[in-house]
């Protein structure tokens, strides 16, 4: 860990404070709070220039999962420096700008901000993470907190479209580029991106290669809204502009291009990469810029500026790629200036974009529109604003004497100087970069001049506004005059960034160009006399001028060039399609039908045991192990077989459950012939409990009686039905006849007396070894007697009514007078057996530790009783004679059994440990004492008040 | 007996699996109930049938019979008695709002 990891922490440390200063202080805006935390991230990589500078870098890891090769690496250089600078010192501004731009009292801050500062904290994960990841993790970390950003406002349905529409394309694009990622690591063996650049040279000819780039370019495209994926940008606009200006100009969109930059030591000198890089971002650029020709919505217009600009930079990069190819040589130095105007511009454009949008931010702020139709002559009301308008739209044009203009310059440079590249059959291509840059710069200095003028000169027609314009408050044009001034700063002295920044992250893109001790030419002129550039800028603004003026009459301007097939009515088709598609194919199997859903279950079980079995060759038939059989038990088993065939056969409903009841008692038998005493107590009174419980359901409801089944033999059902059956034969076979590993049993036959003083190993187990699963076992139970209750508590009137009709009810009022007899003779035995079936109950409860018994069987054994007593004298009077909360004593039950097992925190040791000792008592003699009978108890009462609950509220239902 | 007690388990889960699949929802829960009849004779079976007394120590006996399923099965009766009667109530309940227990009828419509 270290100030670095901190660094990037920090946000989210704010982010988590967030609401509660919200809730706790409403007279205080809750930015303020938000401010210090980029300030100090900000002055914190401030520091760090001067060692960056000289070429130090610093890496520290803190492992994650370290078994795979992930670790929180965070690695400091120029690259990485440049980008923290930008996302603290324009977040900086942007929280400024927020605390007057958002009403406190109308906008859910508290929200606002925790998302605010989730997107910092994940963007500076991003561009300071090491390892893959890392940087992968952040990178959707960015894209969910843009998503919940952009859909701020949620009331309105436009928010919620492009929220949903940039979460789609970004984080497709964010699996795209882990998939490259991954298989970046199948080809180094190593997440950590300097060891994978200093393999690059080994992996080029491999052939992941190829598929590795193009899939992190997917990402890094998306992200950075390149052609075609640019639709989701211009409807990121829906989210309040501090986060337009912040996340969708400055820095998350630029986090494509840092992966280009950052990847671009690995795939730099690779044809294809520069084809890609270039042509993408050269095709964005001009379509961006021609897109913006035709908004009349100022934060589209801006959008769509942004797209163009992002191009222009991402070509940059992909020109300057060509120099990896002449390492070592001077013409890598010629081709190496395009990615210098990359980092120069990027710069620039964080810079006099971030000010245009807090500028448009301030006019739809004062006059209620962003409309360009209906503004003009904002100038004399708004000066400052104009001002600062002013700087941002003639530095975008790229006009002396502002920074834009050094960059656009740089820009022309670089794709003049392309055209003496005599690779890759660029003789006839290379011809198209300066043709198509100077057009687009053409369309730049036409929509730039569009939106200064339509908006601040012009006649006024303040009459169309919502509102009276007037200047703005002091704080929200602070933010923007800052960046303002910066841009003029830039303009004039642009060496001042060359070899703080433009050169050290020049060094993190070409690492191999240099040796040590030299350092790239980076010092920037401002005049370098009359050059082709120059003349370029000229035309520009000549042809410039000329188009603006004739912009309303030129159609192709300023409408819609395909009006029929957009790349938004593609999405919109494509998700519409893609949802209907999938609702089709899921109703096809999801039928709701059961029958159909136990199909697939059984199936899906006969195939693949199937499977497995073929595989291991398991089955084997070895007769001579198995164990010898009399006469009895196969008596026993054909009395089974035949109940249990006879089921489907049953023609009475009646017939059914009596038949499906012997088939239970016959397993009781098995249990005890195959030494399994307990077993075949719990069965035994389970069989009786629930066979009582059948009756009662069942028996009294008098249509079900009356009624025949219609046996209709269905082939499918038995053909699935025999599979199974077959296959579970087969797989009983061969568990029985081999053993592929070691059972644990030994150590419970072996340790249950040493370590939990018991001598009835299963119930050890029950109560000791695995307590906690019994424990939640009888949490279930719980809640399924609790689920009966309220089943039959059910306030079913209205529905009865319909269904019913006069037939049921009376019905019902003769059968449920309870679950009674009026039997003298059972009476009177009753009385006497329910006395002795309690007393064996506690006994078995008692001995349970060391003989067949135990909680179960005890409880299940009193509750028979009781079920004895309510069939002899109805549940009326059951309930009249025993007056206990059966589902208070199952929860009861359930916090005895909690209390023992968290006893043993008290003796500092493991959820329910347990002790046990043995003590002298008079008349009983030499007896046990161990926590586990406690636990015992806990589960005794739980499934004595679990089955009464469920036998009394049948026994209660009218 | 092993073959035998293979061959039953069989017969439980084919008639236990043909009544889930039928209409009526009480042949469906007397198949549940003998798909767990089957389940506990599997567990049973697949650690051998006889190999030992009881798993009680105090029969001081050379080797018992595996303790192991013995304790999951206990567990699963018990469960199976909860979930069985659930289902029953819910069935019985089912039939006095819906008046039929035919599970085909009870089939949920289109965003219901």
């Amino acid at each position: 860990m270290s100030l670095l990891h901190l660094v990037i922490i920090l946000p989210f440390i704010f982010a988590f404070g967030s609401p509660f200063l919200y809730k706790v202080t409403n007279r205080i805006h809750t930015g303020w709070f938000m401010l210090p935390a980029p300030i100090f991230i900000f002055g914190y990589f401030l520091s760090r220039v001067p060692k960056v500078q000289n070429g130090e870098s610093v890496t520290t890891a803190v492992p994650w999962i370290p078994s795979i090769g992930v670790h929180f690496t965070v690695y400091l250089d120029g690259l990485s420096l440049l980008f923290a600078l930008l996302i603290s010192g324009i977040g900086s501004l942007v929280i400024i700008y927020s605390i007057f731009y958002l009403n406190k009292r109308k906008e859910a801050l508290g929200q606002f901000y925790i998302y605010l500062l989730l997107f910092m904290g994940a963007m500076l994960g991003v561009v300071l993470s090491e390892n893959l990841i890392t940087l992968y993790g952040f990178w959707e970390l960015t894209s969910i907190s843009s998503f919940l950003l952009i859909a701020f406002w949620n009331q309105r349905e436009k928010s919620l479209y492009g929220a949903l529409k940039s979460m789609l394309i970004t984080v497709f694009g964010g699996l795209a580029m882990l998939s490259g990622f991954l298989l970046l690591y199948m080809m180094t063996g190593t997440f950590s991106i300097r060891e994978i650049i200093a393999n690059a040279a080994m992996i080029t000819e491999h052939s992941l290669f190829i598929p590795a780039m193009l899939l992190i370019l997917l990402g890094a495209f998306t992200k950075s809204a390149q052609f075609p994926f640019h639709i989701w940008l211009p409807d990121a606009m829906e989210a309040p502009t501090p986060v337009s200006a912040y996340l969708h100009s400055a820095t998350m969109v630029k986090a494509g291009l840092y992966l280009v930059a950052r990847m671009s030591p690995i795939f730099a000198g690779e044809a294809s990469w520069f084809w890609i890089v270039s042509a993408t971002g050269i095709v964005t650029l001009i379509y961006g810029s021609y897109r913006a020709l035709k908004q009349t919505d100022l934060k589209a217009m801006l959008a769509f500026s942004t797209i163009s600009q992002l191009g222009l930079i991402m070509s940059l990069l992909g020109l300057g790629s060509a120099a990896a190819i002449f390492t070592g040589t001077s013409e890598s130095l010629f081709y190496v200036k395009a990615t210098m105007a990359g980092i120069f511009h990027l710069i620039n454009h964080a810079v006099f974009k971030g000010a245009l949008f807090m500028i448009v931010g301030i006019v739809d702020h004062e006059t209620g529109t962003r409309d360009i139709r209906k503004l003009g002559g904002l100038m004399s009301v708004m000066p400052i604003t104009f001002s600062v308008a002013l700087i941002g739209t003639f530095s975008m044009a790229g006009l002396p004497p502002f920074n834009g203009f050094l960059s656009k310059e740089m820009f022309f440079t670089a794709v003049i100087n392309i055209m003496n590249l005599d690779m890759w059959n660029m003789q006839f291509l290379s011809v198209l970069f300066p043709v198509i840059a100077w057009v687009a710069s053409v369309f730049t200095f036409i929509y730039s001049m569009l939106l200064l003028f339509r908006t601040f000169a012009g006649k006024k027609q303040f009459d169309k506004l919502e509102k009276k314009p007037h200047e703005a408050p002091l704080g929200l044009l602070l933010p923007p005059v800052v960046l303002g001034a910066l841009a003029v700063v830039f303009g004039i002295f642009p060496n001042i960034l060359s070899y703080t920044l433009i050169e050290p992250t020049m060094a993190a893109i070409h690492p191999t160009m240099l040796l040590s001790g030299q350092q790239f030419d980076t010092s920037i002129q401002i005049w370098h006399g009359w050059t082709a550039e120059i003349f370029m800028t000229i035309g520009v603004i000549a042809v410039g001028t000329v188009l603006y003026r004739q912009h309303q009459r030129v159609k192709v301007l300023h409408l819609p060039l395909f009006s029929e097939i957009t790349l938004n009515k593609t999405y919109d088709g494509g998700l519409r399609l893609l949802d209907k598609g999938a609702k089709g194919l899921t109703d096809r199997y999801m039928t709701g039908s059961i029958r159909h859903y136990m199909i697939y279950i059984f199936l899906f079980l006969i195939i693949s045991i199937a499977i497995t079995m073929g595989i291991s060759n398991s089955v084997r038939l070895d007769f001579t192990q198995y164990a010898p059989m009399s006469l009895y038990e196969a008596v026993i088993i054909f009395a089974l077989i035949v109940s249990v065939i006879a089921v489907p056969f049953a023609r009475t409903r009646m017939m059914a459950i009596i038949l499906t009841g012997t088939a239970g008692y016959m397993v009781t038998l098995f249990f005890v012939i195959f030494r399994a005493p307990d077993l075949a107590l719990t069965q035994m009174i389970v069989e009786t409990v629930s066979v009582t419980l059948f009756l009662l359901c069942f028996y009294h409801l008098p249509k079900l009686k009356k009624e025949l089944e219609s046996l209709r033999f269905k082939l499918s059902n038995f053909i699935i039905a025999l599979g199974v059956g077959v296959v579970m034969t087969l797989l009983a076979l061969s568990a029985s006849s081999s053993r592929s590993f070691e059972s644990i049993s030994d150590f419970f036959i072996k340790e249950s007396y040493n370590l939990a003083g018991g001598k009835n190993i299963v119930n050890v187990i029950l109560v000791d070894f695995r307590g906690f699963d019994t424990m939640l076992e009888i949490v279930v139970l719980s809640i399924a007697s609790y689920g009966i209750y309220a089943l039959i508590k059910v306030n079913l009137t209205d529905d009865v009514d319909r269904v019913g009709t006069g037939y049921w009810e009376s019905e019902n009022k003769l059968t449920f007078n309870g679950i009674r007899s009026n039997d003298v003779i059972l009476k009177t035995i009753a009385k006497a057996v329910i006395v002795i079936i309690l007393a064996f109950s506690l006994y078995l409860f008692f001995s349970g530790h060391n003989a067949p018994g135990g909680g179960f069987i005890g409880a299940l054994m009193a509750a028979a009783a009781f079920v004895l007593l309510a069939m002899a004298f109805g549940s009326k009077r059951v309930r009249e004679v025993i007056s206990i909360d059966f589902r208070k004593l199952s929860a009861v039950g359930i916090l005895i059994a909690l209390l023992t097992g968290t006893g043993s925190f008290l003796f500092d040791l493991p959820f329910l440990s347990h002790a046990f000792g043995y003590v002298e008592l008079p008349l009983l003699g030499h007896m046990e004492w161990a926590t586990a009978m406690l636990f015992d108890l806990g589960v005794y009462l739980t499934v004595v008040g679990i089955t009464m609950t469920i036998i009394l509220a049948i026994g209660r239902d009218k | 007996m092993e073959l035998y007690m293979s061959i039953a388990i069989g017969v439980l889960f084919t008639v236990g699996v043909y009544l889930v699949l039928s209409k009526s929802l009480l042949r469906i829960i007397l198949g549940t109930s003998l798909l767990t009849h089957g389940i506990h004779l599997l567990l049973l079976t697949m650690s051998r049938l006889k190999t030992g007394a009881a798993p009680l120590l105090g029969q001081k006996a050379d080797s018992y019979v595996d303790p192991l399923p013995q304790a999951l099965i206990l567990t699963s009766i018990v469960i199976s008695f909860g979930v069985t009667s659930f289902f029953f109530v819910l069935a019985y309940k089912a039939y006095q709002k819906l008046g039929t227990d035919d599970i085909e009828q009870l089939r949920g419509k289109e965003d219901e």
